[in-house]
């Protein structure tokens, strides 16, 4: 599947996106996360508060408990801002 | 009604954009306009960088719109956010919301407003005005707190 990040998220792991293929085990957002925090120094950072990322499944917001199976793109970002 | 939902990083003219709905119109009672601007917290930002996701920034602005259009029978419905750097003094977000009543106007354009807050895809990066790059903006508690009660 397509990553995206974004923000403080895409800054500390220093990359907008990539694609990923994570094991089997790996099966709702929040494993997501956890799995990804253990690549490297920089999305250690980026998730070191996982509580507070937010995700998006094919553009859509998700929450950490939701499958990840059949996932074209998911993002990861920081609570929003805009307005 | 369709309503008009618009990112784009070009400046708006909320006017124009209210004349558009009006266009001659009789059966409109009110139209309530809410502009965001850039501020220039005490001459400390120089500018702000709003980031986007592409597609889902449209995608969710169009779930917000048409969760406002099954709650109040709006006549119009006009939405613009900017992207990309903003200077103080300009503009960021647009909503025009149009009614028969008032009570209607204003409710949605707040809902709106809340929600859009919240669940739109956009960030905000500070430059300050001393060249330096600032940080991104936090979120406040008081904006989960204005949306969360739409839904009590």
């Amino acid at each position: 599947m397509k990553a995206l990040y974004f923000a403080w998220v895409r800054e500390r792991i220093g990359r907008a996106e990539e694609e990923l293929s994570p094991p089997p085990e790996v099966g709702t957002v929040g494993e997501l996360i956890a799995w990804l925090k253990t690549r490297d120094e920089g999305y250690a950072l980026a998730f070191e508060n996982a509580a507070v990322i937010r995700a998006a499944i094919d553009k859509a917001h998700a929450r950490h408990d939701t499958a990840i199976a059949g996932a074209r793109e998911i993002a990861f970002f920081p609570p929003m801002t805009g307005g | 009604m369709t309503p008009t939902l618009r990112i784009q990083s070009a400046p708006f003219d909320p006017a124009q954009e209210a004349a558009r709905i009006e266009n001659g119109r009789r059966d409109i009672g009110a139209i309530v306009s809410f502009t965001g601007l850039c501020r220039d917290e005490d001459a400390t930002l120089a500018a702000l960088e709003l980031e986007h996701y592409p597609g889902m920034a449209e995608a969710e602005i169009a779930r917000v719109a048409a969760e406002a259009l099954s709650r109040w029978p709006l006549q119009a419905l006009t939405i613009i956010h900017r992207h990309g750097r903003i200077l103080p003094g300009e503009k960021i977000v647009l909503v025009i919301a149009a009614a028969r009543h008032r009570g209607e106007a204003f409710a949605a354009a707040e809902f709106l407003m809340d929600y859009l807050k919240t669940r739109a895809p956009f960030w905000k990066k500070e430059h300050r005005a001393d060249g330096s790059v600032g940080d991104w903006v936090a979120p406040k508690a008081k904006d989960d707190a204005a949306a969360q009660r739409w839904r009590e």
